[in-house]
């Protein structure tokens, strides 16, 4: 995620080809217009620029690209017309929710529609004796869990925007959240979905059973970012919510040392809810931000939350005081109620605007490694930082080894964004070395394409395409995100990394 | 490195796409029983066996496909950790790689997952005869397609599995089995109501008049939850077991024996026969003489599926079970790993 404050990059990276004249663009755009008319109201089509600027991007933002025009349709059937129109007549279709997603992958595509979901936004079905809700994919991630909670039942995932995005875009991204390594991603905590290909079929995948007959196509669709099919209607399992939450604050004078209490706290058979770790900028900066009373000489806080019926939590908390404390910890706090521990929670989940207060712009990774190498890839982050002269905050989900480095920079001094980016892919190509993964939550999308050709090789990504065209023969589902053809590779010049095969593995790559 | 045959399974594959040969994967050979006899030249996943990697911290065992699942089993246990999903074996020698192959599940299916959920990464061979990496050792990657969790209940028609990472789970400190008095109706609804409570219950088994729930977890909490529950204690380890391997006296009649999945909250049929119910309601298991067709019948019409397993002889999905179009992105999934349908044709559906 590119976050920029008050300064507009615009289009920097994105390369599209501008394969039509000015006056052959408006043409098409008023045939494609006038021929939609046919079986969509007038005003589920989106012309002008004026009212498409606010689509241009998603919270990706230093890539934007005005669609040739964007469709709101309010019915499932709508959308089956919308894509067998797209399929006869060869059009690129991108589909959005909130566009709250960070790797640009619901980017329009210039000469395609932006299918936009967001007014099939209807709770179809919230059964509490079976614990399933069946929903439009507009609908908001927390509006399921606010109309689950009268009856003591929430839907687990819960990505930071969870208010505003769209369950339809979490299982186009397989999004998580604070409490996947307890609760699993959305992949997890899916039953069913109905999707739409491009020949406008509707198909049920999954089922309410738990078991489906036949492939696990369910797994395939569920975080294949909008490229082979469009979800129209999702079954989520709901969970009761937990009786007890309880959360643990402590504090590290040495970053290694908080690094170690994430594996030994695992290691003793704890699976907290949830588990973050901090550094000192971000400390700092979410300190300022929030005044939620965070040790200002600590390297290091780990935020562990612990929930489940009051007998288990209790004897959690104390092996976490345990397991910390034999890991040199300087201070434990345990939040002694709910209005302490949502304080304590503030600061974490504002660290990233607090950062962003540091520098005009910031610029968040998202990558996994295995927790065990977490020390050693924080320190390796620490000598990028001094290398590229750009300062870095990291503030991320422990548990998951899922790291969101948070590297601070200025577009408006020359260079330094291209400085920034190049930086970003070593991060990821590191993540790749030590056995991880260029992300691990917020999707591939444009933003990671490159990246792709680091962790897989040639035959890999054919694979990827081969089943791509398996759905979407034509190419026409939201080309040119996701997976990167194979020429783009070549052109990229990445040196594939898997693991332990890196050539030369033991050899410091700076 | 010792057990790792990669290179040797790679040129097996080779030669029989050259040959145009199907070939007919084979690990422990403990469940031919759920397919159909292979047609093509046996191809033994056994020497590519042994685990890669365990790392009790990362909660993460990373093994080659002919590892026995008994091995991995034990490695866990040294370490307090268990495979969640609970794999039955159905015979000794029972491997890694035909378990994800079935895509097999035990008793705590309903409460903590199955195999797919537990899959976090694998190497394959496909049908163009490469090695291939999917998704890694990490618990959250969303890098490219869910190609590892899509082979799991492939019966191995999208390819051969190679290596498998899994995510692993600490052993619950206590686990304790009540018994509670309930008609086997009344059973089904009481455990599929579970589903909304928060109660550490790992599994649960509806015989005729009799629900039997397993608790799981700090001994402080089973304690309170077997107070809340009430109920006889009853043998745990031994118990279930004989659930998950088909051991338990259920098992033992000789009729036909059907796999019923649906939805839990489905009401009981009377098809004519006597049911085993598992996984809070969501796996059936029916003996009954009723015709095949009102028993199939019967499920579909509830979004389930029914399966008769034993002695299989027939594939393991037919036509019915998966109406136009989603046949047809099956046939083009199958195609896109595997155009000439060298892997085990015809053993996940007629056409696959």
């Amino acid at each position: 995620m590119y976050v920029t404050q008050g300064y507009h990059v615009r289009n920097a990276f994105l390369r599209q080809p501008m394969n039509s004249s000015a006056a052959d663009y408006s043409v098409r755009k008023h045939h494609y217009a006038s021929e939609l008319a046919t079986f969509l109201p007038r005003e589920a089509i989106i012309d002008s620029p004026e009212e498409l600027a606010p689509y241009e991007s998603d919270a990706l933002t230093v890539y934007r690209s005005l669609p040739l025009l964007a469709v709101l349709p309010e019915t499932v059937e709508q959308v089956q017309r919308i894509m067998r129109w797209c399929r006869d007549n060869r059009v690129p279709v991108v589909a959005r929710g909130a566009g709250t997603g960070l790797s640009g992958g619901a980017l329009p595509h210039r000469d395609g529609i932006l299918l936009v979901l967001t007014r099939l936004n209807r709770i179809l079905d919230l059964d509490p004796e079976r614990g399933i809700a069946r929903v439009q994919p507009g609908v908001a991630n927390l509006a399921i869990s606010e109309a689950a909670q009268p009856f003591g039942l929430y839907y687990a995932p819960d990505p930071s925007s969870q208010v505003a995005c769209t369950i339809g875009g979490n299982v186009a991204e397989n999004s998580g959240g604070v409490h996947c390594l307890k609760y699993g991603l959305t992949v997890h905590n899916v039953l069913e979905i109905k999707v739409v290909t491009i020949d406008g079929d509707l198909i049920t995948i999954g089922s309410q059973s738990l078991e489906t007959p036949g492939y696990d196509l369910l797994a395939l669709l569920i975080g294949s970012e909008g490229m082979l099919a469009v979800t129209v209607e999702i079954t989520v399992r709901l969970l009761p919510l937990p009786e007890t939450a309880r959360l643990v604050v402590a504090s590290f004078a040495a970053i290694r040392d908080a690094g170690n209490a994430v594996s030994r706290l695992i290691a003793r058979g704890v699976i907290p809810a949830g588990l973050e770790l901090m550094d000192r900028r971000a400390i700092e900066a979410a300190e300022a931000y929030a005044r939620c009373g965070y040790p200002l000489d600590a390297e290091a806080l780990l935020l562990c939350e612990v929930d489940g019926c009051p007998e288990d939590v209790e004897r959690q908390i104390a092996l976490a005081r345990e397991v910390f404390t034999g890991c040199g910890a300087a201070e434990i706090r345990i939040a002694c109620d709910e209005s302490e521990r949502l304080l304590l929670w503030k600061g974490r989940k504002s660290a990233f605007p607090a950062v962003g207060r540091l520098a005009p712009d910031y610029y968040c990774m998202d990558g996994t490694i295995p927790r065990r190498r977490l020390a050693e890839v924080l320190e390796r982050i620490s000598g990028f930082s001094v290398e590229y002269g750009l300062p870095v905050a990291n503030v991320f989900h422990a548990g998951d080894g899922n790291l969101h480095p948070l590297i601070l920079f200025d577009a408006n001094n020359p260079g330094e964004l291209e400085r920034t980016l190049e930086m970003g892919s070593r991060i990821l190509r590191l993540c790749v070395e030590v056995g991880g993964t260029i992300t691990g939550e917020h999707g591939v999308g444009v933003e990671k394409i490159n990246d792709m050709c680091a962790q897989f090789n040639a035959a890999e990504l054919r694979q990827f395409h081969a089943l791509k065209a398996a759905f979407d023969p034509d190419g026409l589902m939201n080309p040119g995100k996701a997976v990167p053809t194979l020429e783009r590779c070549a052109e990229f010049g990445a040196m594939h990394v898997h693991g332990n095969e890196a050539p030369h593995p033991g050899l410091e790559r700076f | 490195m010792a057990g790792d045959a990669t290179l040797e399974l790679q040129a097996l594959v080779s030669g029989a796409i050259r040959r145009h040969s199907p070939l007919n994967i084979q690990g422990g050979g403990t469940k031919q029983f759920l397919r159909p006899p292979g047609s093509g030249e046996t191809l033994d996943v056994t020497p590519h066996h042994g685990i890669i990697n365990y790392e009790p911290s990362e909660l993460v065992i990373t093994a080659r496909a002919g590892t026995p699942l008994r091995e991995m089993e034990n490695a866990l246990a040294g370490e307090s950790q268990m495979l969640a999903f609970e794999p039955p074996h159905f015979g000794e020698g029972a491997t890694l790689g035909g378990t994800l192959a079935c895509g097999l599940s035990g008793p705590r299916r309903a409460h903590c997952g199955g195999a797919r959920d537990f899959i976090l990464g694998m190497r394959i061979i496909n049908g163009h005869g490469e090695v291939m990496r999917f998704g890694g050792e990490v618990l959250k990657n969303v890098a490219g397609y869910d190609v590892s969790r899509l082979m799991v209940g492939a019966y191995g028609s999208l390819g051969l599995i190679l290596d498998a990472s899994l995510k692993v789970l600490p052993r619950p400190e206590t686990e304790i089995t009540v018994v509670l008095t309930y008609s086997q109706t009344a059973g089904l609804a009481f455990v599929s109501s579970l589903a909304r409570r928060s109660l550490p219950v790992s599994a649960t088994l509806v015989e005729r008049d009799k629900v039997y729930l397993r608790l799981s977890g700090s001994a402080a909490a089973i304690t309170a939850a077997h107070k809340q529950l009430g109920g006889e204690s009853h043998e745990t380890a031994a118990f279930w077991n004989a659930v998950k391997e088909h051991q338990h006296n259920f098992f033992r009649i000789e009729r036909p024996l059907w796999r019923l999945t649906l939805p839990a909250h489905a009401p009981l049929a009377d098809l004519g026969g006597e049911y085993l119910i598992e996984w809070a309601g969501a796996l059936r298991w029916l003996k009954s003489d009723a015709d095949p067709t009102r028993i199939k019948k019967y499920v579909r019409e509830y979004g389930g599926h029914a399966r008769r397993i034993d002695g299989a002889d027939t594939a393991v999905l037919e036509h019915a079970d998966l109406p136009e179009p989603l046949m047809r992105l099956h046939a083009r999934t199958r195609a896109a790993f595997d155009p000439l349908r060298i892997f085990n044709p015809g053993c996940l559906h007629p056409l696959l």
